[in-house]
């Protein structure tokens, strides 16, 4: 199918996004790389009144490594994967993106866009929770929001962004020192959205993340296996602990129980791959 | 604002204008304002890469892409690939000499898929060429005559340049 017609603008800087989204119905849509929002758009899934373009918004695709690694909205995810700011930084965040889509897709698909769709099985929101990370929001009058991933995440395709918000970028804080990492997601095939999968991060002194996807309404960290795993206990314990706390729904890919199974293993190979697995 | 508006690309070379409303998608745009119809499409949600096409240098679903987005950009099409009406690109003489395409739906989108691949990594394992391949889908082949001509291609391509001392003519 094509597209039901729309209104268009394409906003020159963000505070015009932001005025045009507040000026708007509820039903008005932010397009940035258009990968998750023009499939909708084909299937009429999405029928906006408004689609407010911010794909040519002038330095909102750029990564700054200081203290903070941060990503503009617009950073496509093939430019977050080749970012040598990103490999030597964020790893973990790198791992992820290899297992997001593919390279058409990846070249025009931003992780800005990823993280507002927030969708239950994408990889980006589990990242970010397993990182600390932040979402940076913009709303009128230029006024910022800054919010911990745990609290912007909220449900299947749900998040904290108001309707006269638009996201800006994405903080990854400094990583505590000995940060060790492990990513591990099931698939049917290379580029399909998660079965199930696991981000953890642990360093010494008692960190310790485990942000699970695919397997809850919306991405979220098992703190139960978390406190479990700082507390040294063995990993499949941590994985048992994850997959009780993970709540699965039976749909065409597979059923919840399936869901459950596959998450403690994505749990056990993260973790082993963080060298988390034998202490 | 939802009416029809100019949208101007330089499409393999060539500066084009078509109008185009906001809704239409990019592979109509190509394909019915500018009259190039090798970009099929498929699926028209992201799954098949029929209308693969480089915008701005790097690839692109022409199905989930709005043709406001590439006002001003400059586009490939699989017309773009040969380097003469009467001669095809390596890529293509290889498809053919391997079987790499049956029906043939897939196969514009597969040869752009694959010279984006070959100007990034003029020597690619075959993991590299399946990874960079997997948004592409053929229901008739298999892929192994596909892998098997990118393979071909790569290794003529870099004939090609090692004998020309420069960089591969693509």
């Amino acid at each position: 199918m094509k597209p039901a017609p729309f209104a268009y603008i394409a906003a020159g800087t963000a505070d015009e996004a932001v005025a045009a989204l507040a000026a708007a119905g509820d039903d008005a849509v932010v397009l940035a790389g258009g990968q998750s929002l023009v499939p909708l758009l084909n299937l009429r899934l999405a029928r906006p009144s408004l689609v407010v373009d911010i794909g040519r918004i002038a330095g909102l695709g750029e990564i700054h490594a200081n203290g903070v690694l941060t990503l503009g909205a617009l950073t496509r995810q093939a430019q977050a994967l080749r970012s040598p700011e990103v490999a030597q930084r964020a790893p973990l965040l790198a791992e992820a993106l290899r297992h997001m889509g593919h390279a058409a897709t990846r070249a025009r698909g931003t992780v800005g866009g990823s993280v507002a769709h927030a969708d239950p099985a994408g990889e980006l929101p589990a990242v970010l929770l397993a990182l600390d990370g932040d979402v940076v929001l913009r709303g009128p009058g230029g006024a910022e929001r800054v919010l911990p991933a745990a609290d912007f995440f909220q449900g299947p395709f749900q998040t904290a962004r108001r309707q006269d918000e638009l996201l800006v970028g994405l903080r990854l804080p400094a990583a505590p020192s000995g940060l060790r990492w492990g990513f591990h997601e099931i698939a049917r095939r290379q580029g399909d959205f998660a079965i199930a999968g696991a981000a953890v991060t642990v360093a010494p002194g008692g960190h310790a993340r485990i942000a699970l996807f695919g397997v809850a309404p919306a991405a979220f960290r098992a703190t139960e296996a978390e406190a479990a795993l700082a507390a040294g206990a063995p990993p499949a314990e941590v994985a048992a602990l994850a997959a009780a706390a993970s709540s699965p729904q039976d749909d065409i890919h597979a059923t919840a129980a399936y869901r459950r199974t596959a998450v403690a293993v994505a749990v056990e190979r993260a973790l082993a791959q963080a060298g988390a697995d034998h202490r | 604002m939802s009416g029809q508006r100019l949208v101007s690309v330089t499409v393999n070379g060539e500066p084009r204008s078509a109008l185009a409303e906001p809704r239409t998608l990019l592979v109509d745009f190509i394909r019915h304002g500018l009259g190039l119809t090798g970009t099929h499409v498929g699926c028209e949600q992201g799954g098949c890469g029929a209308c693969t096409v480089l915008l701005d240098g790097e690839l692109a679903l022409a199905c989930c892409t709005l043709a406001v987005q590439a006002d001003g950009a400059t586009l490939q099409t699989v017309e773009g690939l040969a380097p003469a009406p009467d001669r095809l690109h390596p890529l293509q003489r290889a498809f053919q000499a391997e079987h790499g395409l049956q029906c043939g739906y897939c196969t514009p989108g597969m040869l752009i898929a694959a010279d984006d691949l070959l100007r990034r990594t003029p020597d690619p394992t075959e993991a590299e060429i399946r990874s960079h391949l997997s948004g592409n889908v053929c229901r008739c082949t298999g892929y192994t005559g596909i892998v098997a001509a990118v393979q071909t291609a790569a290794r003529n391509l870099r004939v090609q340049a090692a004998e020309t001392g420069g960089v591969a003519a693509s």
